[in-house]
């Protein structure tokens, strides 16, 4: 199915090209989603559909314009060829706009572990089945679990198409199923929600429902009781939830747009000291199963491992061809691609390298910190690197958790944090295409009373 | 009646009779109700960086999603082909949700009449010569590096989106709208030495482009985008704990829209997961505080004729002299609550099932002027401009980013200081606003607000207020030198 996708992609390229393009380039995804929420072991809501949509880019010369669709009939793509030609003639010539060098064109041919069967074999009342369990042993762990806000369950087939007119032709497809719950725990202090999720994208990796239930009770449970602390600095442990929040505000820092526009604090710094030497950083688009991992970029560009951080050191910025033109480099296969508009700059496996410390060796550390289990807000600029944000865990005495704190914030500054990181923890799992081990962080300020 | 748009007859050749049979088929295993939700979106985009247009784009966007419910119970499919075959497909997967003989037949369908007209624009922005919009980002552009040298990167964005709907329900209304949306952003970089800070600005509506002149001309948006950078390269540690706070008006009404409005939308208060749950009648704000939602101000971004389920949009009063008296409302939560429904059913897209949302969210004027407030604040925060903000709706703690905030000391407004989140808990903040100001602002017109994974344009507003004790996370303890 994919190769029509393919067909589809190629023939656009070439209509625009008959049309007067210079050069041109098509994405075309498609996919079936379901999803269904059940809430206290009834359904909720029950959805399928299917989709499909196509970007198309234009060049004429160095001017570009791009238009989506969903419409893929012939009469269609016509119009939309020649409002997009349209476009291209007003926007300005812009040197470092094009398709990439096409020596630099290929795909990665191995299997990369992106789709499996089991999740589109998966039957409706399996699919509600997984999630009613998950929300069943959430509401059975303890009686002061009483309330769920729901259990959902979710899967989707995407295949997705790309094509340029330096005769770039690639498809695939891919799988992805989670199931998910957020109980509410409640005492005389008041109502507190967690959750706790698995996903996957073949269902036999995913976690047991009852597994999922149990560790989402866990989480509600102990934010009860929550109290705010007194303002203080304190080492602060990052769990491996909230962590990867971290990694990505490195990520958006070292993307190219945000370099050659000089809009973050890593302009500048490449093969400079960014970290200590205990920060390794990679982006991964090779990774068998990973959220972020592709044969071949927005723009067709074959997945590669690139280092971001090596030992502290900032050894590259991430790239697609527009930004690797701007700033004189070569793309990183970072071309990441909806359908409408042009390529932006996104993550493949983007993640902190794991270090040799359990999470229960780094909490015994602390003698007296804050190990932060949410952070909520958007108080992070990457320009300066300045950082502040709402943050909930708990409050480590001697090694030992001694009660939940909520309604604080941290801040700092992305620089000092980077070199602050004093331990790294063995546990990194790849639950998103961002993804980071635990992280205990000194010299940041946490805001009570 | 007044605007009826036959925009799905015509184009699609969509019928009365389509409609009835589509839902018929909906309810055909036992549904209690059905609605169709038809979208067409037109949207472009364009970007100046550098100086340079980089970016121009444009989409459509189309499907119908088809909702069955059943007790407390919704199935939902949809499709982007309006082919009938597609559409009828979609139907039958949605009715499955209910299991049984069908029990209910659509009755009449007819056209209700248009309540409201709250967007009378005439010459649509899709309409619009490209080079009508380009003016606008390439004159933000220019008019941004020119207000000041230390201004080095500038970027401007331009979206519009006309957006079609026709809603056709087995209760026997059929409803149209034509909903169109414009907005235009700036974003400046400073830069003095090594010291570099961000600005941006921005405004819009369901207007015409014209709207973009006078006090919102793309020049002054472009002003205050730099204005914004400017002022931060002189900013110093924010203070850290909790303090006296003053919000200025207009964007910092975000702390309504986190701090309550989402607490009060009926979904979670249904389910009795709300940190709001149980509280109708009580207390739960000082008693200068009255707030609203309102989706019936003409133009706004965050204003609608009719919600996404086809009920007519209004204004209902949240919390009245510090009592709350309403929840926000769509139909399922109305049907289960046995509460009128609100116009507060909103969706992304016709991928997106509806759920209660705001529309424009904000205070009342009150008494105090603005000058007065600032002078009784010994020491404390005057937070002018706000980023974004977000609510743990279960246990009531909301953050919000403070993008331009002064120190206020001995009552007058001192040094900038850097961004920085203020926290505090929904239920209790608004009991601690001890004075409000006569100076009701909204908001400019660009906000957007996330439920659940969908996006829908939305309006807050706020006189300038002060709340007596919230925690501020900045890095500079009390008492510490760039806080004393």
């Amino acid at each position: 199915m994919e190769q029509q996708l393919e067909q589809i992609a190629s023939e656009l390229v070439e209509r625009a090209m008959r049309a007067g393009a210079t050069a041109a380039d098509v994405t075309v995804v498609e996919s079936d989603e379901f999803s269904t929420a059940l809430r206290l072991g009834e359904i909720e809501k029950l959805k399928e559909a299917a989709s499909k949509a196509l970007g198309l880019r234009i060049f004429l010369g160095v001017r570009s314009a791009s238009s989506f669709s969903s419409d893929f009939s012939a009469v269609s793509l016509e119009r939309l060829v020649e409002r997009t030609l349209a476009m291209a003639r007003v926007t300005s010539e812009d040197p470092s706009s094009g398709l990439p060098d096409a020596s630099l064109l290929g795909k990665y041919e191995g299997d990369l572990g992106l789709y499996s069967d089991d999740v589109a074999a998966l039957s409706t009342e399996e699919r509600i089945d997984y999630a009613r369990r998950a929300e069943r042993a959430a509401l059975d762990a303890d009686p002061r679990i009483k309330n769920s806000e729901g259990a959902w369950f979710e899967a989707s087939v995407g295949r997705r198409a790309y094509a340029n007119s330096l005769g770039f032709a690639g498809s695939y497809r891919t799988s992805y199923c989670a199931g998910s719950v957020a109980p509410v725990a409640e005492d005389v202090g008041g109502m507190q929600r967690d959750y706790w999720y698995s996903v996957s994208r073949r269902r036999s990796d995913l976690e047991g429902p009852e597994e999922v239930g149990r560790k989402a009770a866990e989480r509600a449970l102990r934010k009860l009781g929550g109290r705010k602390m007194a303002t203080c600095q304190v080492p602060i442990i990052f769990d491996p939830e909230t962590s990867p929040s971290l990694v990505g505000h490195i990520f958006e820092a070292v993307r190219g747009d945000a370099i050659y526009r000089s809009a973050s604090f890593l302009t500048g710094k490449l093969n400079q000291r960014v970290a200590n030497d205990r920060v390794t950083v990679l982006d991964d688009g090779l990774r068998p199963g990973g959220f972020g991992t592709r044969p071949f970029d927005g723009e067709g560009i074959a997945a590669s491992v690139t280092p971001v951080i090596e030992k502290g050191v900032l050894s590259n910025y991430l790239l697609n061809c527009y930004t690797a033109r701007k700033l004189n480099m070569r793309t990183t296969g970072n071309a990441s691609r909806g359908v409408s508009g042009p390529p932006s700059v996104g993550p493949k496996n983007f993640y902190l390298a794991p270090g040799p410390h359990s999470a229960e060796e780094i909490r015994k550390s602390v003698k007296s910190g804050f190990y932060v289990t949410e952070l909520i807000g958007f108080g992070v600029n990457i320009v300066t690197g300045d950082y502040s944000r709402g943050a909930a865990g708990m409050w480590i005495e001697n090694g030992e958790f001694a009660y939940p704190v909520e309604e604080v914030t941290i801040a700092g500054n992305l620089t000092d944090m980077l070199n602050n990181i004093e331990m790294v923890g063995s546990d990194l799992q790849f639950r998103s295409s961002i993804s980071s081990p635990t992280l205990l962080i000194s010299g940041l300020t946490v805001a009570g009373t | 009646m007044g605007n009826s748009d036959r925009f799905f007859y015509d184009r699609f050749g969509l019928s009365d009779a389509n409609l009835s049979q589509y839902l018929t088929v909906a309810l055909s295993e036992g549904g209690e109700y059905a609605d169709l939700y038809f979208e067409h979106t037109t949207s472009s985009s364009l970007l100046v960086d550098e100086s340079l247009v980089k970016t121009a784009t444009e989409g459509i966007s189309m499907g119908c999603g088809i909702r069955v419910v059943a007790g407390e119970q919704t199935g939902y499919a949809y499709t982007d082909d309006l082919a009938p075959e597609k559409i009828l497909k979609a139907a039958k997967i949605a009715a499955r949700i209910a299991s049984g003989p069908a029990r209910v037949s659509t009755v009449g369908l007819s056209e209700l009449d248009a309540k409201h007209d709250f967007y009378p624009v005439i010459s649509p922005s899709t309409d619009r010569a490209l080079s009508d919009k380009l003016d606008l980002v390439v004159r933000a552009d220019v008019a941004a590096r020119a207000s000041d040298p230390r201004i080095k990167q500038v970027r401007a964005t331009y979206g519009d989106q006309i957006r079609h709907v026709l809603i056709a329900s087995s209760d026997g209304r059929i409803v149209t709208d034509f909903q169109p949306l414009v907005r235009l952003n700036v974003f400046t970089i400073a830069q003095e030495g090594t010291n570099l800070q961000s600005g941006s600005s921005g405004g819009g509506g369901r207007v015409e482009l014209e709207f973009f002149t006078g006090e919102r001309s793309p020049e002054n948006f472009a002003k205050e985008a730099a204005r914004q950078a400017i002022v931060q390269l002189d900013a110093r540690e924010a203070p850290a704990g909790e303090m006296e706070v003053v919000l200025g008006p207009g964007w910092p009404g975000i702390l309504l829209h986190e701090a309550i409005g989402h607490g009060l939308e009926a979904d979670f208060n249904r389910k009795g997961i709300s940190a709001f749950s149980g509280k109708m009648g009580q207390r739960v704000a000082s008693d200068i505080c009255t707030v609203v939602d309102d989706g019936t101000i003409p133009s706004r971004r965050g204003s609608l004729n009719v919600d996404d389920e086809g009920e007519p949009t209004q204004k209902t009063t949240l919390i009245e002299n510090g009592i709350l008296r309403a929840y926000l409302q769509d139909k399922l939560s109305s049907d289960i609550l046995k509460t009128p429904r609100t116009g507060n059913g909103r969706r992304e897209s016709y991928e997106h099932i509806p759920m209660p949302r705001m529309t424009n969210t904000y205070m009342l004027a009150g008494q105090d002027a603005p000058e007065d407030i600032i002078r009784s604040v010994k020491r404390g925060l005057y937070a002018a401009n706000f980023g974004g903000g977000q609510v743990d709706i279960t246990n009531g703690k909301f953050v919000f980013s403070a993008s331009e905030a002064y120190l206020i000391e001995d009552g007058r407004i001192t040094s900038p200081v850097k961004g920085a989140t203020l926290i505090g808990d929904g239920p209790t903040v608004l009991t601690r606003v001890t004075a409000v100001g006569n100076d009701l602002k909204l908001d400019p017109g660009i906000g957007t607000c996330g439920k659940d994974g969908q996006g829908v344009p939305v309006g807050v507003g706020i006189p300038t207020i002060k709340v007596s004790s919230l925690t501020v996370g900045g890095t500079a303890p009390r008492g510490g030198q760039s806080f004393a």
